[in-house]
C-alpha cells in the first residue's frame, strides 16, 4: 500500500462558483453559482447536456481558468485566490488531469510521458511507477512514442501520468470519449481500481449514463446549476 | 533547478524527434552569425591597421601645430616656441621616389620628440647614436623594404639622384613610410630651413607664453590629436558598404531562424499546453524556452564564428587589394582577431535568435491553456498578420520617402535602401496573396482552383522564405545593375582619361631628361605630355593636384561633366583648375567658385572652371597646369609623362625604351596594360560585394528548402483526400512542385522591379553620398533573365527533396490521415 498525499484528509469544496464568457456582443453565463463537494476517496460523475458547463467547472477546479465569483477550496487552500503560478504549482503537486484528447507529449517516449509530471513535481516514485506500468499493461510499450499507440493505449498512458504524482484528486474530462465501448470499459475499470489504490478523489465529466453509474455518486449540471 | 532541467529535457526532445527543423534553425543562426562576423572581422582587421598607422611615428595621435593656411613653416619658429616653454618637436613631411615608387618621407628631430610619439626603438635613448651620427639611418617597415627589393644597410638613390642614409628595418614603422633625421629630410626634399609641422608633447616645460605673443605664432593653428585619421575618413564609405551587406546577410539568416522557430512553436503548441496543464507555470515555461534558445544560439554562434573566420580569411585578400588599390591603405594579409570579436559574435547570435523568436516567445507567454488544439490557427491568424504587415510596409515606405527628401548623408541613403527592401519584404505576402486569389478566381477546372487555393493556404508557411528570396534577388538585381552600369561607364571614361598610348615614370629627374632627349629623335612619337602630382589639404580633406600640359589630347578627350567657357585657356594660364566630381560634391563647389590651395610657396587661388568624373578615386583631385604646379611645389618630381605614339609603333617603342633605360613594368606601361590594371582594381573592388551577394542568395535558397521541408510534414491532410479520390502520387508530386515554382516565379518577377529600384537608389543616392560620383542608370535585360533563371533553379533544388519524399511515401502513411486513431 502506498502512502497517501499529505493533503488527503481534505476534500474539494466548490461554493457559489460563477463563470461567463463573451460571445460576440453578449455575455453567456456558463456557471451561475455552483456548489459541489468531493470527499477523499470518493468518485463522482459530472453529467449534463452539451453546453451545461461541465468542462468549464472541471477547468475551474483544476485551476486552468479563473472564476468570475465564488470559491474552489482544497482543505485550507483556496484555489480561486491563487495566482497563475500558484495554481500551476498546486496542479503540478496535487492534481491529476486526463482529457479526451489524451494530451501526451509527442516527442517523449511512453516511459518519459509517464514519469513527466511526477518528476517535475519532484515526487517521482520508481516503485509506484513500475506498479502503474504493470497494472496499465504498458510494459511492452515503454519505448514507443504516442503516435505509435492506439487511442486506448494513449489514454492508459495519460491516466498513468496523472496518477504517477499520487494526486489528491483525479480530474477527467470525457476520458473515454474517443474510445470504443470495450476499450472505454477497460479504461474505466483501470481508473477506478487505481483511484481506490491511491485513495484519491475522482471527478469525471461524462455524457454516458452507463459510465456514470459505475462511480459512487452522480451530479447533474443543468443550465449552469447543479440540478 | 532539477524541475527546470526536466522541462528543458522535454522541450529538447522535440528537436530530437525533428532533427531537420533543428538543422534549419542552426543553419539560419550559423549563416547569420558567420556572415555578420566575417564582415566585422574584415572591418576590424582594417581598423587595427589604420589605428596602427595613426599611433605610429608620424601618425595623427599627437597634437600638432601647423601653418594656418597649410603651408610649410620656417625652422626658426621651432626655436622661438621652445624658448617660450612650448614642448614642441619639428617635423618635415614630403614624398620622394625610389625606383619609380612613391614613398612618404618623414624627417624628425629625435632629441625633442615627445616620448608618446617616439614608437620606434631606433630613436629612443638606446638607438639614438646610430640615428643621429653620420651617415644616419632611414627607418623603414620590413614589408616596404621587401617591396623595394632592398636589404638592410642599402643606401638607395632618389629620383633626384640624392642618396638616402642606410635602410634600417623597424617592425614599428608604418608600411610606405621612411623616417630620417630632419636635416636629412630637408636635403632630400630640397626644403632647407623648412618644417611642415610641430608635434606638441604632453610634457610640462613650465609656464608658456601665449602663442600670439611669439614671433610667427599668429600663423600657427593647433590640431588636436585626431580621433579619426584621413585613412579612416576615406575608407568609411567602403566599410559602411561592407557592413550594410553583412547586415543584409544577417537579416536573411534571421528569416530562416524566425521561420524555423515559428514552425517549431506551432508544432510544440500542444506540448506547451500539456506542460501548463501538468503544472508548469507560464513564467517557468518561458524562462526555460529562453534558456533553450540561448543555449542553441551560443552553440550556433560558436560554429558561426569559426565559419565567419574562414569567410573573412577568404575575402581578406580581395578586401586588402581593394583598400590598397583605392585608398593606399596597407592591410596585412593575415587575420588577427581580438577577444571582443568572439564576444560580439556570440552576442549577435543570441540577440538575433531572441529577436527572431520574439513573436513566438510572446505567443508562448500569452498561450491560453484551454484553447482547443488548432493546428491551423497560425495560418488563420496570418490573415490578420497580412493586413498588419501591409500597413507596416506602407509606413516603412513613407519613412523611406521621408529619408530621401530630408536626409543628406550616407546613413540616410542606406536608410532609404533599407526602407525599400524592408517595405517590399513586408508587402510581399499581401501581394502574393492577391495574385494567387485572382488566379483562383480565373481558374475554371476544379483541380486548378484547388491548385491556387492550396498555394494561398501554403503561403503563410512559405512567406518568410519567400521574403528572404525576394530580398536576396532584389539586392542581386540592384547590385548587379549598379556594377554593370558602373562597368560600362568606367570603360568609356577610362578611354577618355587614358588617351596617351604609353605612360612612363623615370627613376629620376636626370633620367627623365635623358629619356625626353632620346624621344625627340623618334619619329613615331607625336607628343611628349609631362605630368606631375602634388598632395595638399583642402577643406580638411587630403587632395591630389594633377599637373598636365596644355595639349589637344586633354582638350579633346578629358571627360568633363560640365565646364565654363574658355576653361582650358584659364587652366593653362595657372589661374583655374578642373575639379573632380567627388571633391566638388564634398566641398559643395560649383563652376565659378574659387578655392585657395595651400602650397609651400603660399596660398594658390584657383577658379573652378570644369568638373570631371574621376571614378574609383576616393581622394579629391584638382587638375591644373603643370608649369603652375611646379612653380607652387618646387620639390615635386617631374618624372612622369605620357607619349602620343602611332598605335602600330607602340610595342617596338616600349621594347626599345625598356632595353635602353632598364625600365620595369611599374615604370613603363602601354595604354592597354594600364586599362587592364585599372579594370582589375575595379573588379576587385566589387569582388567582396559579389561574394556577399552570392552568399545571400545561397542562404535564401536554404531558407526556401528548409521551409518546404518543414511544411511538407504538415501537407498530408491536404494531399491525402486528393490521393483518395484517384490522383496518383506522381501527379500530386508534380502539382506540389508546380505550386512551389509558381510562387517562386511570382516572387522572382516581383524582385525585378524591386531590384531596379534598389539599383536606382544605389546609383543615385548611396553612390553619390559614399563616393561622390553619379552614374547613368542603365538596365541589362540579359542579366535579369539570368537571375530569374538562377532563382528558379534554386527553387527547383529546394523543392526537390520534399517532392521525392512524397513520391516515395507509402500508401499506409496517406491512409493514416483518415484513421480515427492516429
Amino acid at each position: 500500500m502506498h502512502g497517501k498525499s499529505p493533503l488527503v484528509s481534505l476534500m474539494l469544496s466548490v461554493r457559489a462558483l460563477q463563470k461567463s464568457y463573451r460571445s460576440g456582443p453578449d455575455r453567456v453565463s456558463v456557471l451561475r453559482g455552483v456548489d459541489l463537494d468531493v470527499a477523499p476517496g470518493e468518485s463522482v460523475a459530472l453529467t449534463g447536456e452539451s453546453g451545461s458547463g461541465k468542462s468549464t467547472l472541471l477547468h475551474l477546479i483544476a485551476g486552468l481558468d479563473a472564476a468570475d465569483a465564488g470559491e474552489v477550496r482544497f482543505g485550507d487552500t483556496l484555489i480561486s485566490q491563487l495566482s497563475d503560478a500558484g495554481r500551476a504549482a498546486f496542479r503540478r503537486d496535487h492534481l491529476g488531469l486526463v482529457f479526451q484528447q489524451f494530451n501526451l507529449i509527442p516527442s517523449l517516449s511512453v516511459a518519459d510521458n509517464l514519469a513527466f509530471q511526477s518528476r517535475i513535481a519532484g515526487r517521482h516514485d520508481a516503485a509506484w511507477q513500475a506498479e502503474l506500468i504493470e497494472r496499465l499493461g504498458l510494459g511492452s510499450l515503454l519505448k514507443r512514442y504516442p503516435e505509435q499507440l492506439s487511442g486506448g493505449q494513449q489514454q492508459r498512458v495519460a491516466i498513468g501520468r496523472a496518477l504517477a504524482v499520487k494526486p489528491l484528486l483525479l480530474l477527467a474530462d470525457e476520458p473515454t470519449g474517443n474510445l470504443d465501448e470495450a476499450t472505454a470499459d477497460e479504461v474505466m475499470s483501470l481508473s477506478r481500481d487505481l483511484v481506490s489504490r491511491t485513495g484519491c478523489g475522482f471527478l469525471m465529466v461524462t455524457h454516458s449514463a452507463r459510465l456514470a453509474a459505475m462511480l459512487d455518486r452522480r451530479v447533474h449540471l443543468h443550465a449552469g446549476l447543479i440540478a | 533547478m532539477k524541475r527546470a532541467l526536466w522541462i528543458l529535457a522535454v522541450l529538447l526532445s522535440h528537436w530530437r524527434r525533428h532533427p531537420m527543423q533543428l538543422a534549419t534553425l542552426l543553419v539560419g543562426l550559423i549563416s547569420a552569425t558567420a556572415l555578420w562576423s566575417g564582415v566585422q572581422a574584415l572591418n576590424q582587421q582594417a581598423r587595427i591597421s589604420y589605428d596602427r598607422a595613426a599611433s605610429a611615428l608620424g601618425g595623427a595621435r599627437t597634437a600638432t601645430l601647423v601653418g594656418s593656411n597649410g603651408e610649410s613653416l620656417p625652422q626658426q619658429i621651432f626655436v622661438e616656441l621652445r624658448r617660450a616653454g612650448w614642448p614642441v618637436s619639428p617635423m618635415l613631411e614630403g614624398r620622394i621616389q625610389i625606383g619609380g615608387r612613391s614613398l612618404r618621407l618623414l624627417g624628425v628631430e629625435p632629441l625633442s620628440l615627445p616620448i608618446e610619439a617616439s614608437a620606434a626603438p631606433a630613436i629612443g635613448t638606446s638607438g639614438l647614436q646610430g640615428f643621429l651620427s653620420p651617415p644616419g639611418q632611414t627607418l623603414i617597415a620590413p614589408d616596404t623594404l621587401a617591396e623595394l627589393k632592398a636589404a638592410a644597410g642599402d643606401t638607395p638613390l632618389t629620383n633626384t639622384g640624392l642618396t638616402l642614409p642606410p635602410l634600417t628595418p623597424q617592425n614599428e614603422s608604418v608600411p610606405g613610410l621612411l623616417v630620417v633625421d630632419i636635416g636629412v629630410a630637408q636635403r632630400l626634399l630640397n626644403m632647407p630651413e623648412k618644417i611642415s609641422q610641430l608635434l606638441l608633447g604632453q610634457r610640462d616645460l613650465g609656464p608658456r607664453a601665449p602663442l600670439a605673443s611669439i614671433a610667427g605664432g599668429e600663423t600657427l593653428r593647433l590640431v588636436e590629436p585626431d580621433a579619426e585619421t584621413d585613412l579612416e575618413r576615406l575608407t568609411d564609405s567602403f566599410h559602411l558598404n561592407l557592413t550594410a551587406f553583412g547586415l543584409l546577410s544577417f537579416l536573411v539568416g534571421l528569416f530562416i531562424v524566425n521561420s524555423a522557430i515559428g514552425l517549431a512553436f506551432e508544432q510544440r503548441r500542444p506540448m506547451l499546453r500539456t506542460l501548463r496543464a501538468c503544472g508548469v507555470s507560464a513564467l517557468q515555461l518561458n524562462s526555460v524556452l529562453i534558456v533553450e534558445l540561448v543555449g542553441l544560439a551560443l552553440l550556433a554562434g560558436l560554429i558561426g564564428l569559426v565559419c565567419g573566420y574562414f569567410i573573412a580569411a577568404t575575402l581578406l585578400p580581395d578586401v586588402a587589394a581593394s583598400l590598397r588599390g583605392l585608398y593606399g591603405a596597407q592591410i596585412p594579409g593575415e587575420l588577427t582577431l581580438r577577444p571582443q570579436w568572439w564576444a560580439a559574435g556570440l552576442a549577435i547570435s543570441v540577440i538575433g535568435a531572441l529577436g527572431a523568436a520574439s513573436a513566438s516567445l510572446l505567443k508562448a507567454i500569452r498561450l491560453p491553456v484551454l484553447a482547443a488544439a488548432q493546428p491551423y490557427a497560425w495560418q488563420q491568424a496570418q490573415q490578420t498578420a497580412l493586413i498588419v504587415q501591409g500597413a507596416l510596409a506602407l509606413i516603412v515606405f513613407a519613412g523611406g520617402v521621408g529619408c530621401l527628401l530630408l536626409g543628406d548623408s550616407l546613413v540616410a541613403g542606406f536608410a532609404v535602401l533599407a526602407a525599400i527592401l524592408l517595405g517590399a519584404a513586408l508587402a510581399l505576402p499581401a501581394v502574393l496573396g492577391l495574385v494567387l486569389l485572382l488566379s483562383e478566381r480565373v481558374a475554371r477546372k476544379p483541380l486548378a482552383k484547388w491548385f491556387w487555393a492550396d498555394s494561398r493556404m501554403q503561403l503563410s508557411g512559405l512567406s518568410l522564405a519567400l521574403m528572404a528570396l525576394l530580398l536576396a534577388l532584389g539586392v542581386n538585381v540592384g547590385v548587379g545593375t549598379m556594377v554593370q552600369s558602373f562597368s560600362k561607364t568606367f570603360t568609356g571614361w577610362l578611354d577618355g582619361r587614358l588617351a596617351a598610348e604609353v605612360y612612363l615614370n623615370a627613376a629620376s629627374d636626370a633620367q627623365a631628361v635623358e629619356i625626353k632627349a632620346w624621344l625627340r629623335d623618334r619619329p613615331e612619337v607625336q607628343a611628349v605630355l609631362p605630368g606631375s602630382r602634388a598632395e595638399a589639404q583642402l577643406g580638411g580633406w587630403p587632395i591630389d593636384l594633377i599637373g598636365f600640359a596644355d595639349h589637344a589630347t586633354y582638350r579633346e578627350q578629358w571627360p568633363l561633366l560640365e565646364s565654363s567657357p574658355g576653361a582650358w585657356d584659364l587652366v593653362a594660364r595657372g589661374e583655374a583648375a578642373l575639379i573632380s566630381e567627388q571633391l566638388a560634391l564634398r566641398l559643395k563647389l560649383k563652376l565659378g567658385d574659387r578655392v585657395a590651395v595651400p602650397t609651400p610657396q603660399g596660398s594658390w587661388p584657383l577658379e573652378v572652371v570644369a568638373i570631371y568624373a574621376d571614378y574609383g578615386n576616393p581622394r579629391g583631385q584638382l587638375g591644373v597646369a603643370i608649369a603652375a604646379l611646379v612653380a607652387h611645389f618646387p620639390g615635386i618630381a617631374q618624372t612622369r609623362f605620357g607619349l602620343r605614339v602611332t598605335p602600330a609603333a607602340v610595342p617596338a617603342l616600349v621594347t626599345a625604351l625598356r632595353e635602353k633605360f632598364a625600365l620595369d613594368n611599374r615604370s613603363l606601361a602601354d595604354q592597354a596594360a594600364l586599362k587592364a590594371e585599372s579594370r582589375k582594381i575595379f573588379n576587385r573592388t566589387f569582388a567582396v560585394t559579389n561574394a556577399l551577394n552570392a552568399f545571400t542568395l545561397g542562404i535564401a535558397g536554404v531558407a526556401l528548402l528548409t521551409s518546404l521541408l518543414t511544411l511538407s510534414q504538415s501537407r498530408l491532410p491536404q494531399l491525402a483526400p486528393l490521393w483518395a479520390i484517384g490522383i496518383t502520387r506522381r501527379k500530386l508530386a508534380v502539382i506540389e512542385l508546380m505550386k512551389t515554382l509558381s510562387v517562386a516565379l511570382i516572387t522572382a518577377l516581383l524582385a525585378l522591379p524591386l531590384g531596379l529600384v534598389v539599383a536606382w537608389c544605389l546609383i543615385a543616392v548611396v553612390n553619390v553620398k559614399a563616393f561622390g560620383w553619379r552614374l547613368p542608370f542603365q538596365v541589362f535585360p540579359e542579366q535579369l533573365v539570368q537571375l530569374v533563371g538562377i532563382a528558379m533553379l534554386a527553387s527547383l533544388l529546394a523543392a526537390l527533396l520534399p517532392i521525392l519524399n512524397l513520391l516515395r511515401m507509402q500508401p499506409a502513411q496517406l491512409v493514416k490521415v483518415f484513421a480515427d486513431e492516429r
